[in-house]
């Protein structure tokens, strides 16, 4: 049993929310702001994991873990570097048309590994960066901070993304061009129509949305209503800066839900799929679950009560229509606490009572599969992974203060983008 | 076999038999009568059913076909391919359950050839229900040769001319070719020409990730040999629901079947004595190393030298004949069914547009085509089938619908078959019971989408259906459970009501 099961759940939660997120400081690079994708050496940059970190830094400050003075200064030099460095079409620059390319180099910032010019990541940088203009209030460079922020957003050509059709591609490369991969059914993506829509600059016009809603499945799923989506993390992305608590946009007013009461029904659909554990992986119940994207075993094939399966690296795992390869992310019920501490708090401590490798330095590993490797307690993942840690910090925050979902009420691309996407009621 | 046969003369004797069924060599084709009330152009499934239906109503028949009879789906399509299906699904079987008990010792090892004479031997049993005699012997005039119109009411059919009072064009469809530079030059297998292989390719490529490709991809893999499969789109099987297209992409994974989405083949060429494909994925690029390519991107409608023009019969090379709501081509005595004027080529849908076709030509109501209820499948293991309205349709006309799925792996029979990937999907009007269309992932979907045809057609709400009972275990109890689930989903009252 790990000792962090002593804890109390205040206690417990506050412990595992910090150390999530000492790996932003430990992993990211002061000189430019940028933070790494995962703890393995070499590992560059995700622009994904800054959007977290930008967000986590004013949660820093008000559990204080980091003095103000100083999450701005790292704010500051964070949105400097992504003002100055390269745009353009070159192969190795940072972004294009205001967008980022998905990975770039932990010191030059330059496009790593001929990645894509990626949309829903940069979606997620700007989520950040928007944050951060809205907590940092003051004068000075807190000032420079609400400059560039808004300009940074406001550079962002989000018309050119959707490529003459009314629905955006994931992404570009300068030596393709757009991506063939378009969003289709509900995921991760509204954060991206959202802050589109918002735009006061180059903005999606609403239907963008609509249309991407007409690809949605409402099913009845395992006992449940649900707008369908496998990954559990795409049933929080969007969460861990919009709070949907009571506001619709027309599908949802259709279904008589919104979309934090259908992450909670995902979140009923994935724990009666551990119950019911269809391919019996061990570990797998009500009380242990969190299939999603996140690092896995790696190709290969396994044996597993006489029948042939097969293992993923990492890969984005759903639920109930696969893939599932028994590893599951030793974070995700945690990072589910919004929308039900019991569940959450309950498999957490579950998970780390039956198997505390998952948790050191108290930060989960990205993916863990005790099917495998039994003699060693299991496959897990090496090390740790940003988007993880980010997601983490920042929902707990949202479970314990609400912290980023008022900030992020009152901003106004956020408000636009709602409200140009259809949604209204509740805080809207 | 009849002992002291041989297997590959046991098979000589099947493949004469095949010819005298569906090509006899010493037939003769009939004097034609002054005036037929129907001409059929096309021996395939659309083209026989039309003329055994018509003369069921007792019309003067006469069927032109200028190859052989039971077109594609006899020939090189549905027939064959499934025979081949059905051997590799066999074999993967044995091969790959141990939990049945079967051991290292005692698995099989594959003998290709021996599983393409049992197709064709399939193949002729098959060809007897609609062989040249058996037309001959119900009244219709068979003629072998080619078809041509002269005019409105008039079919040049070989050496003779053949006046109709109505004419339906059901000349089917052909492979798709393909403008990928030096694919004609390394030579390619085709639909009509994969099942006359003799040798399984050690390496094959499969160009296409439609039904027939995955199909045969799946197929061959199981059999033994290498294949990759290249699909120019995000998903295999495109028109399908996506949880399905990504569960056959796991489903020939998990076969072994290498599989390149979202990749192009761009050229082909011979290099060291072995056919190398050209692939681009974005802006990454790879060449496959094959022993055979099989090219399936789609079907071409034959609407080539039939002389459409001069019976006013309106058509392009792409979407084949036109035809509207009736079937009833641009000039009003001649119909189309089938391939050569349908989206959908499938056997099923090209015999029921033929029958329609009868009916609406020699009927005193018309009917209309797009009131059909068509079920269709897509044979791979788990098979994927499809019936009536797809989500993503009702989404973009405004009907609010809500899917009822109930998974595989949560059925009891499924289970205890170890067969239990997969899910039943049902589309229902949200506030009403009515059920707007289903898809199926089973190891038997394609007879399981056949009782959503009959429920569907019945015009039996999922109220009902839940109220029909079934033999436990089976499979389709799928369907049965979607439809307790809505039960369970509907208000007390209002249940209590009904």
């Amino acid at each position: 049993m790990h000792e962090l099961c002593d804890l109390a759940d205040d206690a417990l939660l506050a412990r595992l929310q910090r150390g999530a997120f000492t790996y932003l400081s430990e992993y990211g690079n002061p000189e430019n702001g940028l933070v790494a994708d995962t703890s393995r050496a070499g590992s560059p940059c995700s622009i994904a994991v800054v959007g977290f970190a930008l967000s986590c830094y004013p949660i820093a400050v008000e559990r204080g873990w980091m003095p103000r003075s100083e999450a701005a200064a790292l704010t500051l030099k964070t949105l400097q570097f992504f003002w100055q460095s390269p745009q353009g079409d070159q192969v190795d620059a940072t972004g294009f048309k205001g967008f980022y390319y998905h990975f770039l180099d932990m010191h030059s910032g330059r496009r790593v590994w001929r990645c894509e010019l990626s949309l829903v990541d940069t979606a997620l940088l700007m989520a950040g960066i928007l944050t951060a203009g809205c907590y940092f209030d003051g004068a000075a460079e807190e000032a420079e901070i609400r400059g560039l922020s808004d300009a940074l957003y406001r550079r962002v050509d989000w018309r050119w993304a959707r490529h003459g059709l009314e629905t955006v591609s994931q992404g570009w490369k300068p030596e393709c061009g757009f991506l063939h991969y378009g969003w289709e059914g509900y995921n991760e993506a509204t954060i991206l129509y959202v802050l589109g829509i918002g735009s006061p600059t180059h903005s999606l016009h609403g239907s963008s949305f609509n249309d991407w809603t007409l690809t949605y499945q409402w099913e009845n799923l395992l006992g449940h209503d649900v707008l369908y989506s496998g990954p559990l993390f795409t049933h929080l992305f969007s969460h861990a800066w919009i709070d949907y608590r009571g506001i619709q946009d027309g599908f949802m007013r259709e279904k008589h839900s919104d979309y934090f009461e259908n992450s909670k029904s995902a979140i009923a659909v994935h724990r009666e799929y551990g119950a019911r554990n269809p391919r019996s992986y061990v570990g797998y119940d009500r009380n242990l679950w969190g299939i999603t994207a996140g690092d896995g075993p790696g190709t290969r094939e396994m044996q597993q009560n006489s029948r042939d399966r097969r293992c993923f690296g990492y890969m984005s795992r759903g639920v109930p229509f696969g893939p599932d390869d028994g590893t599951i992310a030793p974070w995700a019920m945690l990072a589910t606490v919004p929308f039900g501490a019991a569940a959450a708090l309950q498999g957490t401590r579950r998970l780390l009572e039956r198997y505390p490798q998952v948790c050191t330095r108290d930060r989960f590993s990205s993916g863990f599969n005790p099917t495998l490797e039994t003699q060693r307690g299991g496959w897990l993942s090496e090390g740790w992974y940003g988007l993880d840690q980010g997601l983490l910090v920042m929902m707990v925050e949202n479970y314990r203060s609400g912290l980023i979902w008022d900030m992020t009420r009152n901003c106004p691309p956020i408000r636009a983008g709602l409200i140009g996407a259809g949604f209204s009621g509740g805080w809207l | 076999m009849s002992a002291g046969t041989s297997s590959s003369e046991s098979d000589q004797v099947d493949q004469e038999e095949f010819l005298r069924r569906v090509r006899p060599s010493n037939w003769q084709n009939p004097k034609p009568q002054e005036f037929y009330d129907l001409v059929v152009v096309g021996g395939g499934p659309a083209g026989l059913a039309a003329a055994e239906s018509a003369r069921r109503q007792g019309r003067s028949v006469a069927l032109v076909e200028r190859g052989h009879l039971g077109g594609n789906s006899l020939n090189s399509g549905s027939i064959p391919s499934k025979a081949i299906i059905r051997a590799a699904r066999v074999f993967a079987f044995i091969r790959d359950d141990a939990e049945f008990g079967i051991t290292e010792s005692n698995r099989p090892l594959i003998d290709f050839a021996a599983a393409m004479v049992r197709m064709r031997r399939i193949r002729t049993r098959i060809a007897e229900y609609h062989s040249a005699e058996r037309l001959s012997a119900q009244g219709i005039d068979v003629f072998f040769c080619s078809a041509r119109f002269e005019g409105p009411n008039t079919v040049h059919a070989g050496e003779t001319r053949l006046s109709f009072r109505k004419a339906i064009v059901a000349t089917g469809a052909r492979p798709q070719s393909s403008d990928i530079p030096g694919l004609e030059k390394i030579g390619y297998l085709t639909s009509d020409s994969i099942f006359g292989l003799t040798e399984l390719p050690r390496r094959l490529g499969v160009i296409g990730g439609g039904p027939l490709g995955c199909e045969l991809a799946q197929a061959f893999c199981r059999l033994g040999s290498r294949v990759t499969i290249v699909q120019n789109e995000p998903k295999f099987l495109p028109q399908e629901e996506r949880d399905a297209a990504e569960l056959l992409s796991m489903s020939m994974s998990r076969d072994g079947v290498e599989t390149r989405l979202n990749t192009t083949v761009v050229g082909a060429r011979m290099q060291g004595g072995e056919k190398l494909l050209d692939t681009v994925n974005d802006d990454l690029k790879s060449s496959i190393a094959v022993d055979e390519v099989l090219l399936s991107i789609g079907r071409a409608p034959n609407v080539e030298d039939l002389g459409l023009e001069s019976a006013g019969i309106d058509f392009d090379a792409v979407r084949g004949i036109y035809v509207d709501d009736f079937l009833r081509t641009s000039n009003a005595d001649v119909y189309a069914a089938g391939d050569v004027s349908s989206t959908y080529p499938f056997t099923n849908i090209a015999e029921a547009t033929a029958r329609l076709a009868v009916q609406n030509a020699f009927g005193a109501k018309m009917q209309r085509h797009s009131r059909l209820m068509i079920p269709w499948c897509t044979y791979c293991d788990p098979e994927i089938a499809h019936i009536g309205m797809h989500l993503r349709e009702a989404r973009r006309q405004s009907i609010p619908v809500k899917c009822f799925t109930v998974m595989m792996q949560d059925v009891d029979r499924a289970i205890t078959d170890e067969q239990d990937d997969g899910f039943v999907k049902i589309y229902v009007r949200e506030g009403t019971d009515r059920i707007l269309g289903a898809s199926i992932v089973a190891s038997r979907a394609s007879e399981l989408i056949n009782e959503m045809s009959v429920i569907m057609s019945a015009g039996i709400g999922m109220r009902g259906l839940a109220a029909i009972l079934h033999t436990y275990p089976a499979q389709s109890d799928a369907i049965r459970l979607a439809a307790m689930a809505y039960m369970n989903d509907q208000p007390v009252d209002r249940i209590q009501r009904d």
